[in-house]
């Protein structure tokens, strides 16, 4: 592995949130650490849940496997395994998992003397999830009003969901969420056009550089963000699209129970023309 | 004072002022909980209701059944109306201790201020005369009875789906000489282009499609004319399907104004993972669809057939009949009046087969609904 020659400078000791000196030790290539214990832990017994569930589900086929929450009446009560509870012990070991692998990102970090935007970023995709199974749910008063565990199951879910609200491209926050996730893609298609291009000369030439970047940005569209500036820029909007659709979904039945079409009725009653 | 305090100043100041202003658009723009919610499909599907308890109670108020006397049975040694009184061609064969108590119950179902000249009995009968036939309200009456027979039993499917309720007058009237949500054609709000494909009534918000930017008026295409409500291909990647986008979104529209007058959403019927597929849709999309065809009956039989008989005070804009929609009985609940057995109190509205045959009253000019022509703009 070339990265090997780099060992010594990553293989540093120290910068734990958790268990000190303890879990401080690497498996091979792979840092170990109190959270990767945890992160181990809750991976095992989620995934041998799920096999469990869908060994009792009555189908192996991936794409019908589903493992759904509890009905509603179990309200946020625990329910019995094969109605539901398998789902509320997956779920957390689930959330377990993710804070455990978001941790020993932290930890990580701290080694390299690096920023925190690493856990930051990876905790917005956590938190989305966590909106989902357990904020909206919570305020909601059901375990089940969370996405069942299943490929065509979730599916189903997130449709019905959509249309419970008549209208889903009318909630604002989807909206917004849409329109970062669109912005991440054209810009992340407009970054690596410009680097593959820069990287990959003509026959003859040599690589660009930087500057040679900057310019045809400045040439195309009068402004270019920079080397720096364009990644701090898709991190911005990358997680904007996770926080947004976590608002969106947050706010459809805790905070708005009609169509969606419905909200924007604020803009025709605006005093100015009503 | 320094300048470095009034930079601090401001700074605070202006967030304070934008705190407080989004605080407030979003208090005033979205619910505050508490929640209630109704499971109707498999757990984890997500199929089912969600009320706010604010909405519920305001719905609540709408939807409250009058006062009603406990029904008397049609005492076979009291003499009939018909005997009695003159020119009874509907409920001649009542006695006249029922006839007396269903005019006094309609007039209160549908001229309910007594303090007013023209209404309670003079909303329908010259006043001094009852016999006369001069009010046009007294053959719009027989008709709606005539209406009312044939909706508990022809339509037994969609009024008595859920136990045995049926229709009363008040089911629409609601103590209105008309019921509060009825509707007409409306003039069109653009030009049609050739060269956008849009309805000219498109981009108008209006309650019944939902407030979305859908065809404002469902309902001529399907609730007056017959035109095909399903454009959904019944295969992946059908080469005949020729339905447009504004054909989808006519159908969406009438999906809109099913949800928003019975306060539900689409899951109420429709599983979503396929909207076509009966087999994964609830028992109420069935309901729902013998509910249609009453609807086009009512429209096509009953008032569109009563044209000529309305003053244009009566009559819509373009000059057709204020018809009926979902709305009109189900005022924004799932079961009209929660579907308290009204008629079960009334069994004077269940008429003998003779005079509930629905064929056309001889004495009223009638002319051929126009309807289905009406919308052509469909294709």
């Amino acid at each position: 592995m070339a990265m090997l020659t780099f060992e010594a400078k990553y293989r540093v000791r120290g910068g734990t949130l958790v268990g000190g000196n303890l879990f401080d030790f690497w498996v091979g290539p792979f840092y170990v650490g109190f959270f990767g214990l945890t992160t181990f832990f809750f991976s095992l017994v989620g995934t041998a849940l799920i096999l469990y569930g869908a060994a009792i589900g009555g189908t192996w086929n991936p794409w019908l496997i589903n493992i759904a929450p509890p009905d509603l009446r179990y309200g946020l009560g625990l329910a019995p395994l094969r109605e539901g509870g398998l789902w509320q012990m997956i779920t957390i070991c689930a959330i377990g998992a993710f804070v455990s692998w978001a941790l020993r990102q932290a930890e990580i970090s701290r080694k390299l003397g690096m920023g925190m935007h690493i856990p930051w970023a990876y905790g917005m995709a956590v938190f989305a999830y966590i909106t989902l199974v357990v904020i909206r749910p919570v305020l909601m008063g059901a375990w089940g009003h969370a996405f069942p565990y299943g490929i065509f199951s979730h599916l189903d879910w997130v449709s019905n969901v959509g249309y419970q609200y008549l209208h889903f491209h009318y909630n604002p926050a989807h909206m917004i969420a849409v329109t970062f996730f669109f912005t991440t893609t054209l810009a992340l298609s407009l970054h690596a056009s410009l680097v593959l291009a820069a990287i990959n000369p003509k026959k003859g030439e040599t690589v660009k550089t930087a500057e040679h970047e900057n310019t045809f940005y400045r040439d195309f569209i009068g402004y270019s963000i920079g080397t720096l500036g364009i990644h701090r820029l898709g991190l911005f909007i990358a997680l904007s699209a996770g926080f947004w659709s976590a608002v969106c979904i947050v706010i459809s039945g805790p905070f708005w129970t009609r169509g969606w079409p419905e909200w924007w009725n604020w803009w025709l009653q605006l005093p100015i023309w009503n | 004072m320094k300048p470095e305090f009034f930079r601090k100043f401001n700074f605070l100041f202006g967030t304070a002022v934008v705190a407080l202003a989004a605080a407030a658009f979003l208090v005033l723009t979205f619910e505050r909980p508490t929640i209630e919610t109704v499971q109707s499909g498999f757990r984890g599907t997500s199929m089912g209701q969600v009320y706010n308890t604010r909405t519920l109670t305001a719905v609540q108020a709408r939807n409250t059944v009058p006062e009603m006397d406990e029904a008397i049975p049609n005492d076979p040694e009291s003499p009939r109306a018909s005997e009695i009184y003159e020119n009874v061609q509907i409920l001649g064969h009542l006695s006249v201790e029922q006839f007396g108590r269903i005019m006094l119950a309609m007039s209160e179902w549908i001229y309910p201020n007594a303090e007013n000249p023209a209404e309670s009995c003079n909303g329908c009968h010259v006043p001094g005369n009852f016999a006369a036939e001069d009010m046009y309200t007294k053959h719009v009456a027989r008709r709606m009875l005539q209406m009312v027979h044939t909706i508990n039993t022809t339509f037994s499917n969609h009024v008595n789906a859920n136990g045995e309720v049926g229709v009363t007058c008040y089911t629409c009237h609601r103590g209105q000489a008309v019921p509060a949500a009825v509707w007409s054609q409306e003039p069109s709000n653009a030009a049609p282009s050739r060269m956008w494909a849009v309805a000219g009534e498109q981009n108008r918000p209006v309650t019944a499609t939902g407030y979305a930017t859908l065809p404002t008026d469902p309902f001529t295409p399907y609730l007056w004319g017959d035109e095909e409500i399903r454009v959904i291909s019944g295969a992946a990647r059908e080469r005949n399907n020729n339905q447009s986008i504004l054909q989808t979104e006519w159908t969406y529209g009438l999906m809109m104004h099913m949800s928003t007058s019975l306060g539900v959403n689409c899951t109420f019927c429709h599983n979503s993972r396929s909207f076509a597929s009966w087999d994964s849709s609830t028992p109420q999309r069935v309901t729902a669809w013998h509910g249609i065809r009453m609807v086009r009956a009512i429209n096509n039989d009953y008032i569109e057939s009563l044209r000529d008989r309305f003053p244009p005070n009566r009559l819509g804009p373009l000059g057709d009949t204020l018809k009926v929609n979902c709305s009109t009985c189900h005022v924004g609940v799932y079961q009209p009046l929660y579907g308290a057995p009204m008629l079960r109190n009334y069994p004077e509205l269940i008429l003998p087969t003779q005079t509930a045959a629905p064929a056309a009253d001889p004495s009223a000019p009638v002319q051929p609904a126009a309807a289905p022509a009406a919308a052509p703009a469909l294709n």
